[in-house]
C-alpha cells in the first residue's frame, strides 16, 4: 500500500516531552509548527488553552472582539504570507462563529487550523452547556477535521494538522479538543514527521515530460493562444516562473480575481483579471482565443458564464494540482495534473533547451491591444466622488505598494478594477464563499503579518459594519489596519442587480432611513456616522464628501500612524461594468 | 446508471460520514452501504451500490479520494469484479409447507438456518439476481422479515 509521508523539518527525531497538561502540549505544538500568531477568544471549553498560552512568551495571541472577526484576521494572515493562519474559539457559539471563515477557506483552497475547545467527553452528546458537534457540523467545508479524544494524539494530531492545512491544494483543518482532553497530563510524544495512508498527501503530483512538450506543440500550432492563470498560481509561488514562461512564450496572461497579482497587471502582456465583472478585453481574449491555458484555476461561474459556449472554439488545457476539478465544471481535452510550479519550472527548462517555435501572434497580440486600449475599466466623473475615483487616487498615492483587503459587492470588484497589482498575496478577497464583514479583520491579520506594509481595506458600508467591532482589536493590539469605506448608503452590488433585472424595486437594500436617504446630495442623513463609531473604539477617522479633499484626506489616512477609517461619501448609482450577467456569454457583456 | 463502488479507508471514526456525505452532499441516493474491516485490521472496506449519472459520480470519486482517511476508491465496470450478498430471510413455515420450502432452499443451495414450529430463517448468498429469484418464489408462504449485507465486491 502506497503511503505518503510528510517531510521532517525542524525536528528530525522523535522527541519525548516533559510531563504537562494537554493544553500546553498544544502550545508547545504550535510553536514547534512555527505559530507565532493566533487569533483566539478564550470561553470555558477553551480556557485552559489560554492559560497555557499566557505560560508562553512564543506566540502572540490576538483577541478579536467577535470569533468571525478573529477567524477571517487568521485568514488575512494567511492570504497575506501563505503561513498557516490560526484561531481559536471556544465550544458552542465559539465554534460556531468560526464557520464562515471554515467556509471561506475551503472555497479559496487558503490554510487555516482553526482550533475549538470542546465541553468534557463524558458530556459530549447529552446537549451539555455550550455543546454543538462541530466536528460533525463542518464535514462539508473541511481539508479534514479532528475530535481529539486522548492527550497522548495531541502532538500527532497537530503536525498532520499543520501538513494537511498548506500541503497540495490547501485548506482548512479543525481540532476540536475536549476541556479534559486539555486537563489530561501526559508526556507526549512529538513526532518527528507523520504517515498518511491516502498517497494523494505524499509528494506533489507532477506533470510529465510528454504532457508538457506536447503543450508546447500545442503553443506552436496555436494562433490565438491565451493564459488563464488562478490562485493556484499563488498558492503555489509560481508567479516568478509564470512570468518567465509568459515572455518566453509571448502569451498574454488574464488572472482570475484569486489570481490577481499572479502576473503584473502592469506587464504589456498583461489582460488583467476577467470574469463578470473583470476586464472586457479579458473576456474577449479568452471567448476568441484557439487556445486556452488554465494554470491553477476552477472554471467557477463567475469566470465562465454558461459553460457550454466558455471558449467554445479553444482547445483547452487545464493544469491543476486537484485532478478532481478537471472535467467538473468544463470538458477539457488537456487535462494534466500536476503542482502549476513544478509544471512552468519544467516548461521554463525545456524552453530553454528545446527549439520552441514561437506561435505567430502577431494579429492576435494586436487585436488584444486594440481592445485594451478602447476598452480600458473607465468610469464617468461626476461632480460627486464616485467610488471608482477613490480606489484610483489611493492606488495612485500608494504608488500601487499595499496590501487591500476587501468585503463583498462592488467596492470589492472596483478595488481589483483600479488599484493595479503587480506582486501576488496582496489582494485579499473573500471570492469563492463572498463573505461579507471579511475586510476589515483580514486587514488586520495582513497588518499583524506584514507590520511594515500598509494594509487597507477597501469596504462597503454594508460590508464594513459586519465586522466593525474589530476596530476594537485595532486599538487595543496596536494593529495599524486602515478602513476606506465606499460609503453608498446601499447595498450597492444587490441594488445593481434590482436596478438591472429588477426594475429597480428596492427590497431592503437601503441601509439608513428609506424615507430620507442619505448621500453626498444629503449629508445630514447619512447613516450611521462611521467616524463617531470610529471615536468610539479610539480610533481616528473622517469622513470626506467633497471630491476637491479627497486626495488630502487619503493622504492624511496613509500618513496616520494607527488604524484609521476613512469615510468616503458616494453616490448609489454606480454601476460595476462591465458585466455579464450570471449564466449568461461573453456575448451578453454590458459594457454601458 | 447503477454504479458498485468499493472505498478502501481507514477504520477511524468518522470516516464512514464522509465517505456518505460526499454522495448525499451531491443528491446521490445510497441502494446499499457495506462497511466491515478488512484482513488489516486498520483499514475498512466500504461498498456502496447506488444509481446516478456517470460524470456527476466519477466526480464525487475523485473528490472522495481527496479524503485523508481514503486509501482508494473505484467504481467497479460491469463485470470487473466479483459481487456477492448475504441475506437472511424468515419465511412462514408450518409442517404443510415446511418440505416444498427445503426444496426450493435446495434447488437455490441455499442454507436454513432456525426453524420453529412457525417459521424457517434462510441463508441465502448470491449475486443479486439470485436474491431476487429466490425471494419471488418465497412470497406465496409469507416473507415476516428480511436482513442483507448489501452487495459486496472484489475486484477480479
Amino acid at each position: 500500500m502506497p503511503k505518503s509521508t510528510s517531510p521532517s523539518t525542524a525536528f528530525p527525531q522523535p522527541e519525548i516531552g516533559r510531563e504537562m497538561k494537554g493544553a500546553d502540549c498544544v502550545v508547545e505544538c504550535l510553536v514547534r509548527e512555527g505559530v507565532d500568531v493566533i487569533f483566539a477568544y478564550p470561553g470555558g471549553a477553551s480556557q485552559e488553552l489560554h492559560q497555557a498560552l499566557a505560560r508562553t512568551d512564543k506566540i502572540r495571541v490576538i483577541l478579536p472582539r467577535h470569533e468571525q472577526g478573529g477567524s477571517f484576521a487568521a485568514e488575512g494572515y494567511a492570504r497575506a504570507t501563505g503561513k498557516v493562519g490560526v484561531c481559536m474559539a471556544t465550544s458552542g457559539p465559539g465554534a460556531t462563529n468560526l464557520i464562515s471563515a471554515i467556509a471561506d477557506a475551503f472555497m479559496d483552497s487558503i490554510p487555516l487550523v482553526a482550533i475549538t475547545g470542546q465541553v468534557r467527553s463524558e458530556y459530549i452528546g447529552k446537549m451539555a452547556f455550550q455543546e454543538t458537534d462541530f466536528y460533525g457540523m463542518t464535514l462539508p467545508i473541511v481539508k479534514h477535521s479532528y475530535l481529539v479524544m486522548d492527550a497522548r494524539d495531541l502532538p500527532r494530531v497537530f503536525k498532520e494538522a499543520f501538513h494537511i492545512a498548506n500541503s497540495g491544494r490547501p485548506g482548512p483543518v479543525i481540532i476540536d479538543i475536549p476541556k479534559n482532553v486539555q486537563q489530561a497530563l501526559i508526556q507526549p510524544v512529538f513526532p518527528a514527521s507523520v504517515t498518511f495512508s491516502n498517497p494523494l498527501l505524499g509528494a506533489l503530483p507532477r506533470a510529465s515530460d510528454d504532457q508538457l512538450k506536447q503543450l508546447l506543440a500545442l503553443i506552436s500550432e496555436s494562433k490565438r493562444p491565451v493564459i488563464y492563470a488562478g490562485g493556484g498560481i499563488i498558492s503555489s509561488g509560481a508567479h516568478a516562473e509564470l512570468k518567465a514562461f509568459a515572455e518566453t512564450t509571448n502569451l498574454m496572461v488574464a488572472t482570475t480575481l484569486m489570481g490577481v497579482g499572479a502576473f503584473p497587471e502592469t506587464h504589456k502582456l498583461s489582460l488583467q483579471w476577467f470574469g463578470m465583472h473583470g476586464a472586457a478585453y479579458g473576456n474577449w481574449a479568452v471567448d476568441q482565443c484557439d487556445l486556452l491555458l488554465c494554470l491553477g484555476a476552477r472554471f467557477d461561474d463567475r469566470i465562465t458564464g454558461a459553460t457550454e459556449p466558455f471558449a467554445a472554439g479553444a482547445k483547452i488545457v487545464h493544469l491543476d494540482i486537484d485532478a478532481s476539478e478537471h472535467n467538473k465544471n468544463k470538458r477539457v481535452q488537456f487535462p494534466i495534473v500536476s503542482d502549476v510550479k513544478y509544471a512552468l519550472h519544467r516548461l521554463n527548462e525545456l524552453l530553454a533547451v528545446h527549439r520552441f517555435a514561437p506561435p505567430e501572434t502577431k494579429a492576435w497580440h494586436t487585436q488584444l491591444n486594440a481592445w485594451k486600449r478602447d476598452y480600458p475599466f473607465s468610469y464617468e466623473e461626476s461632480r460627486h466622488i464616485v467610488p471608482q475615483e477613490a480606489v484610483q487616487a489611493l492606488y495612485e498615492l500608494t504608488k500601487g505598494d499595499a496590501i487591500i483587503a476587501t468585503g463583498v459587492g462592488q467596492h470589492q470588484m472596483w478595488a481589483a478594477q483600479f488599484y493595479r497589482f503587480t506582486e501576488p498575496r496582496r489582494y485579499l478577497s473573500s471570492l469563492g464563499l463572498g463573505a461579507m464583514g471579511f475586510g476589515y479583520p483580514a486587514a488586520l491579520g495582513a497588518k499583524v503579518a506584514c507590520p511594515d506594509k500598509q494594509v487597507i481595506d477597501i469596504d462597503g458600508d454594508g460590508s464594513f459594519m459586519m465586522d466593525i467591532q474589530e476596530l476594537a482589536t485595532a486599538k487595543i493590539e496596536k494593529i495599524a489596519a486602515k478602513a476606506m469605506i465606499l460609503n453608498n448608503q446601499h447595498l450597492g452590488m444587490v441594488v445593481q442587480w434590482e436596478d438591472r433585472f429588477y426594475g429597480s424595486v428596492r427590497g431592503n437594500t437601503i441601509l439608513g432611513d428609506e424615507n430620507n436617504v442619505g448621500g453626498p446630495d444629503n449629508p445630514d442623513a447619512l447613516y450611521p456616522d462611521f467616524v463617531k463609531i470610529a471615536e468610539g473604539f479610539g480610533v481616528k477617522g473622517r469622513r470626506v464628501i467633497r471630491k476637491s479633499e479627497l486626495r488630502e484626506a487619503i493622504q492624511e489616512m496613509l500618513d496616520h500612524d494607527g488604524p484609521y477609517v476613512l469615510d468616503v461619501i458616494v453616490p448609489f448609482t454606480e454601476h460595476v461594468l462591465p458585466m455579464i450577467p450570471a449564466g449568461k456569454t461573453v456575448k451578453d457583456m454590458i459594457l454601458k | 446508471m447503477r454504479h458498485t463502488i468499493s472505498v478502501l479507508v481507514e477504520n477511524k471514526f468518522g470516516v464512514l460520514t464522509r465517505v456518505a456525505g460526499m454522495f448525499s452532499g451531491r443528491g446521490f441516493n445510497i441502494d446499499s452501504l457495506n462497511v466491515a474491516p478488512t484482513h488489516d485490521p486498520s483499514l475498512s472496506r466500504i461498498t456502496v451500490v447506488l444509481m446516478g449519472d456517470t460524470s456527476a459520480l466519477d466526480l464525487a470519486i475523485k473528490q472522495l479520494r481527496k479524503l485523508v482517511n481514503v486509501v482508494d476508491a473505484i467504481d467497479f465496470k460491469e463485470g470487473q469484479a466479483v459481487v456477492r450478498e448475504l441475506m437472511l430471510v424468515k419465511v412462514k413455515a408450518d409442517s404443510k409447507t415446511r418440505s416444498e420450502i427445503m426444496q426450493i432452499c435446495d434447488i437455490f443451495r441455499t442454507k436454513i438456518v432456525n426453524v420453529s414450529t412457525t417459521d424457517v430463517i434462510i441463508e441465502v448468498t448470491g449475486d443479486e439476481g439470485k436474491a431476487a429469484a429466490f425471494l419471488k418464489l418465497l412470497e406465496p408462504f409469507g416473507v415476516l422479515e428480511l436482513a442483507r449485507t448489501g452487495v459486496l465486491a472484489l475486484k477480479r
